[in-house]
């Protein structure tokens, strides 16, 4: 494979990871605030079919994505009365959410199937997209995946730069804490469970309107998404850097099995389909292996020096959630 | 800064958790605030604090009426409490904890918020590391971070609620000594405390509290016999005791250590012999829980032997431990000792051992129908367990042990029962020590702990005393035990019990 050929393909990495990364940060900030937003896979799908037929009847791209955010924040709403206002189980409502959307874009998508819909068209930044590499790279982009680039950093200094940021990471690893310091807890559990699954909207058109462009119903390709990003957030620590990064090794990992199938023709392309999948998940337990008891057990029967070293590795890799991760919060 | 609360009254529910408390505490004074678990005194600092609301009263800050409306609120009027648990986010750096709650801009200055930090450590000589993380952080030291961002805040009242359980000696001081000093500015402390010794030696000013009323106040020298009395209520009385036996070991600790999250205990010796009753004393989370558990095969020692009826268990699960024939009653009967939702003739058919995956229910139903009856229990076998009464349940706990048993533990075997369930309990339990068993039993009831027990071991921050003869001690002497006073007395006495 040629240098450009590379580039090229790993610029198409960047713009297949942009909803991803959309997803993963929404469900990021739902969950550092403590609300796990389990309705991700069928919000997206349903954002997607939405965004493009507000699109394709409006005639109107940036009304499509509107759509979008609106209806994964109008499903977080839900979640996010069910679990903070009548305090019920997170995994439930969002279980059911996530079914019911799914199945509703279906059935409401059925006009819109197969038909020829308005696209992102890509936005070249003058100056910067004749840098040589690095120009092909991240600056021939349409405008979502510079948006992507752009929320990574914002949601990252957000959560660990600002003062509302470090409240947020109160709320959800102690909210009593946060409440003897002034937060009203259940409001911004609110907020950021809106904001993020506006974030968890904006994946869907990002995929009906740029990456997968058209609605195609069930072979849309797009259910099993909102699983993986679910894993992604916890892969990447509830820390949008990390999470980021899941997000395109994941991308990556699905571009692999595209361009080496030609290479390896002893193995059938579904396996290398499918093979992403089964490898984040090999990741996840890898970086998470540390939380377990009979890992800490064999780590003290070690001898001193691999103990340390090995325990340092798993220390750097290993991310606890926050601790009221799931638990309604009342005031005493 | 004065604070005075008047007629305070607080109701949960039937509980008249406090009742009409008048407390003046003038500017500069530590205030000790003394009273068993569930007197009232967390629900009165509650309320100052702003964590909950008084049904009626006036809270009066430098004789200016003011309504707390929350935490934050409190602060802001200067009333700020260090819990016993301190309020403070583990995964957090120790200068983020510091500085999150006050308001400022978006983007917090953290080089000016380092500098007040280090300065406001330096006058009090506390050495943290504002780029540390609070879950390295010791109890002790995280209390010392509350306390300087309670004082950065512009804290003039410090409440502090159990603030001595749980950290080490030198650190005791070193907060005490803090404490000091910030009433010798003119700040108002009220310390909250079960322990006698501490509350004698750093405060002004006592009040005890007790059933939800404020009992009586002292001022130092403290009459340390009457605040035992007024802290423990009524007058105390010993019923006959039957004649201590000297049966064979049932359970043998040799050199036990013990690790919970809050202290270590070590060099734990004990025989508990055949027949036995041997009763554990203390304040909640002394190290006794720790202490049962372990001696149910629930929690590993980190040290020692644990040898039942010879065979050495150490390290052994549970299930080995019941099969060598000891039994556990939780203080949690529907949490840990039985199943809410099952019924009666359930709970038999699980606890008999029994081949076979189907249950024979004529059998089940004659089986319960016999406890129910043998036990005395108000229930029908088709009761759900979560449907009868507190001393219902713990009858049907005590008709679920196998027989014979070598060793029966019991956490608060008869809180929260009337007296009438309590003498049936404890007959039924001297009937299993007539057969053979030992019961060791966890009480925060000093007089069933005298009553009832052959040999008392008493706990106190994770020391365990020697074993006490239970006919040559006092209920004052295990007051002030337990609340860690007159603990250099123990190993005379221990030589003159031992002979």
């Amino acid at each position: 494979m040629d240098t450009q050929t590379l580039i090229i393909g790993l610029a198409g990495v960047l713009f297949a990871a942009a909803p991803i990364v959309f997803a993963v940060l929404g469900e990021t900030l739902s969950e550092r605030a403590g609300v796990i937003n389990l309705s991700m896979n069928g919000s997206i799908i349903l954002s997607a079919m939405g965004g493009f037929a507000v699109a394709y009847k409006t005639d109107n791209i940036f009304l499509g994505f509107l759509t979008g955010m609106a209806i994964g924040a109008a499903v977080a709403l839900i979640v996010a009365f069910a679990s903070i206002t009548l305090k019920q189980s997170q995994v439930a409502v969002g279980f059911v959410l996530t079914l019911v959307s799914r199945d509703l874009s279906y059935f409401l998508g059925n006009p819109f199937m197969g038909q020829p819909g308005p696209r992102l068209s890509s936005l070249s930044i003058p100056g910067l997209a004749d840098i040589p590499f690095i120009g092909p790279l991240l600056f021939k982009h349409d405008l979502m995946t510079y948006f992507s680039f752009l929320f990574i950093f914002l949601a990252w200094a957000w959560i660990f730069r600002t003062r509302p940021g470090l409240m947020l990471q109160g709320i959800g690893e102690r909210p009593a804490a946060a409440f003897v310091r002034g937060a009203n807890v259940n409001r911004l559990r609110y907020f950021y469970t809106v904001l993020g699954g506006a974030l968890i909207g904006l994946a869907g058109p990002t995929y009906s309107l740029s990456v997968k462009a058209g609605w195609n119903g069930t072979i849309s390709g797009l259910d099993g998404i909102g699983w993986i990003a679910l894993s992604i957030t916890i892969f990447g620590g509830w820390n949008p850097l990390r999470a980021a990064f899941g997000a395109y090794l994941f991308a990556l990992l699905q571009w692999l099995g595209l361009v080496l199938q030609p290479s390896l023709p002893g193995i059938p392309s579904q396996v290398l389909q499918v093979a992403p999948f089964p490898l984040m998940i090999l990741t996840l337990l890898f970086v998470n292996i540390g939380n377990a008891e009979w890992v800490e057990r064999t780590l003290a029967a070690m001898p001193e020096p691999t103990r340390r070293v090995t325990a340092k590795v798993l220390r750097a890799l290993r991310a606890s959630p926050p601790a009221a991760l799931g638990v309604p919060f009342e005031r005493d | 800064m004065n604070v005075e609360l008047r007629n305070i009254h607080k109701h949960f529910g039937k509980v008249h958790a406090n009742n009409d408390i008048h407390l003046n505490i003038p500017a500069g004074t530590i205030q000790g605030i003394l009273g068993e678990n569930g007197a009232g005194k967390s629900t009165l600092m509650k309320i100052l604090s702003g964590f909950i609301q008084a049904d009626s009263g006036e809270i009066l800050l430098d004789n200016q009426p003011v309504i707390i409306h929350s935490p934050a609120d409190a602060i802001h009027h200067g009333v700020g409490m260090l819990h016993q648990d301190p309020l403070d986010f583990p995964p957090m750096r120790v200068l983020d904890n510091f500085l999150l709650g006050r308001a400022g801009g978006l983007f917090p200055d953290r080089k000016t918020v380092a500098r007040d930090f280090t300065r406001l450590a330096a006058q009090f000589d506390f050495s943290l590391d504002p780029d540390s993380y609070v879950d390295s952080l010791t109890v002790g030291e995280r209390q010392q971070l509350e306390i300087l961002r309670l004082l950065w805040l512009g804290a003039r009242v410090l409440i502090l609620d159990e603030p001595t359980t749980g950290i080490s000696a030198s650190q005791k001081e070193k907060l005490f000594e803090t404490l000091r000093k910030l009433a010798g500015q003119g700040m108002s402390i009220i310390f909250v405390s079960h322990k006698l010794e501490d509350v004698e030696s750093l405060c002004g000013a006592v009040a005890v509290l007790q059933a939800g009323k404020l009992v009586g106040e002292a001022r130092p020298p403290f009459p340390t016999k009457k605040l035992v009395e007024m802290m423990f209520g009524r007058e105390i009385s010993l019923g006959a005791r039957q004649a201590a036996s000297s049966g064979r070991s049932v359970l043998e600790l040799r050199g036990v250590a013990l690790e919970d999250i809050r202290f270590q205990m070590s060099g734990i010796d004990l025989d508990v012999r055949a027949g036995e009753v041997i009763g554990l004393a203390g304040m909640e989370g002394s190290g006794q829980g720790a202490f049962i558990r372990a001696c149910a095969g629930l929690t590993r020692p980190v040290g020692g032997r644990v040898v039942l009826n010879g065979r050495d268990l150490t390290g052994k699960s549970y299930h080995v431990f019941k099969h060598g024939g000891v039994s556990f009653l939780p203080a949690s009967r529907l949490e840990e000792g039985l199943v809410p939702g099952l019924s009666l003739t359930e709970h038999f058919v699980l606890a008999e051992e029994t081949r076979g995956i189907f249950i024979d229910r004529t059998a089940g139903h004659k089986l319960a129908e016999g406890r129910i009856k043998a036990f005395n229990i108000r229930g029908t076998p088709a009761s759900p367990v979560e449907s009868l009464s507190g001393g219902n349940q713990q009858r049907a706990l005590l008709a679920l042990l196998k027989s014979p048993l070598s060793l029966v533990l019991l956490e608060h075997p008869t809180r929260g029962l009337d007296i009438e369930s309590v003498i049936y309990i404890w007959s039924k339990l001297k009937e299993r020590c007539k057969q053979g068993a030992a019961i060791v039993f966890i009480s925060s009831d000093l007089e069933e702990v005298l009553q009832y027990s052959d040999r008392v071991l008493v706990f106190f921050s994770g020391k365990v005393s020697k074993p006490l003869e239970a006919s040559k001690t006092t209920v004052e002497q295990l007051g002030n035990l337990i609340g860690g006073k007159d603990w250099e007395s123990l190993d005379l006495e221990k030589a003159h019990v031992k002979k």
